[in-house]
């Protein structure tokens, strides 16, 4: 290294802050890039599929869906007539 | 570049390149530093203070060509509705920002014992200190608004208008009286910086490219990552509540 002069606190300094934030932005990146690889695995273990990668849905759950007060209220419930405006 | 489109294909390209891109940062960054500290000679009137040239340097330049990088990727958004150019845009900000303190905090280093001061209120210093602030502005805008969508499009907007920052930045020199040394790399004529100086500037500067795009595409695959993260969880609460019901 040689010998930087009177003015050598200030060019170490510049160096140290540019490799500090530097080095904390590429950590932070990597951390966060392996948290969410992460979570992903966990969340497909759990058999948990994107709507593009998913099953169909087993019997029992259409069958929950079908039977469900919400979807039974709605089957009965009679379409409503729309009426013309008066012109 | 289509083919690129679909994130799948994004994935799996980001994981053959990432090792390659990481070794090839160490090896430029290693010549870099060699180069600067003990190949480079001192400035004839700067003295040993020209070596923060070679971080000062590189880092303004990737700060604007990262706000380059985003205002591209906002017009992917609005015009092309690419599908990872909001992902592009999201994960370049942080990046930016970071290299843009740097040019700041390192350029207030290499002012104090050239300028005798650490900071002026001139148009170079202060469309930088903007630019800083246009980058907090999208970071913030991105974390305010929940849905992706929504936020991809309200940052392209002020991306795009941010964008008229870069040519005054590059220009403020010639445009106005300034304390800050006129452009002498990028110039019409060809750079009127001495080889032995030029050498270790550009090195250092394929170094911080090299870091950049590395950053820029694990940054992507971490924004991709977690919007499928978020996808999952909303099928999980679908589930629950089926199975609930």
């Amino acid at each position: 290294m040689p010998d930087l002069g009177p003015h050598a606190a200030f060019i170490i300094g510049a160096y140290a802050i540019a490799f500090v934030v530097l080095g904390m932005l590429t950590l932070i990146t990597v951390v966060n890039d392996r948290k969410q690889a992460r979570m992903l695995i966990e969340l497909e273990r759990k058999g948990i599929r994107r709507r593009s990668t998913a099953k169909p849905l087993t019997p029992s759950v259409k069958t929950k869906i079908i039977k469900s007060k919400p979807a039974r209220a709605a089957a009965k419930r009679k379409p409503t007539r729309v009426r013309k405006p008066r012109t | 570049m289509i083919s690129l489109a679909n994130p799948t294909r994004f994935l799996n390209l980001v994981g053959a390149v990432v090792p390659w891109l990481a070794a090839l940062v160490v090896i430029l960054l290693g010549t870099g530093l060699y180069l600067a500290f003990f190949v480079s000679p001192p400035d004839y009137q700067q003295g040993e203070t020209v070596r923060i040239m070679y971080v000062h340097v590189p880092a303004a330049w990737l700060a604007m060509g990262c706000f380059l990088v985003i205002a591209i990727a906002a017009l992917g958004t609005l015009i092309w509705r690419h599908p990872l150019a909001d992902v592009a845009a999201k994960a370049a900000a942080p990046i930016g920002a970071c290299f843009t303190f740097v040019a700041l905090v390192t350029g207030s280093l290499w002012g104090k014992p050239m300028w005798g001061t650490y900071w002026v209120w001139d148009a170079r210093l202060t469309s930088m200190l903007v630019l800083f602030l246009l980058y907090l502005g999208l970071i913030a805008l991105w974390q305010a608004i929940e849905e992706p969508g929504r936020a991809g499009r309200a940052a392209a907007i002020l991306a795009l208008v941010g964008a008229i920052n870069i040519p005054i930045i590059k220009f403020s020199v010639n445009w106005w009286n300034t304390l800050h040394l006129p452009a002498s790399v990028l110039r019409v004529d060809g750079p009127s910086i001495d080889p032995a100086l030029l050498t270790p500037l550009f090195v250092m500067a394929a170094a911080f490219a090299a870091l950049f795009v590395l950053l820029h595409l694990l940054a992507m695959r971490t924004e991709i990552l977690r919007r499928r993260v978020r996808a999952l969880q909303q099928t999980q609460v679908e589930h629950a509540v089926l199975a609930g019901a």
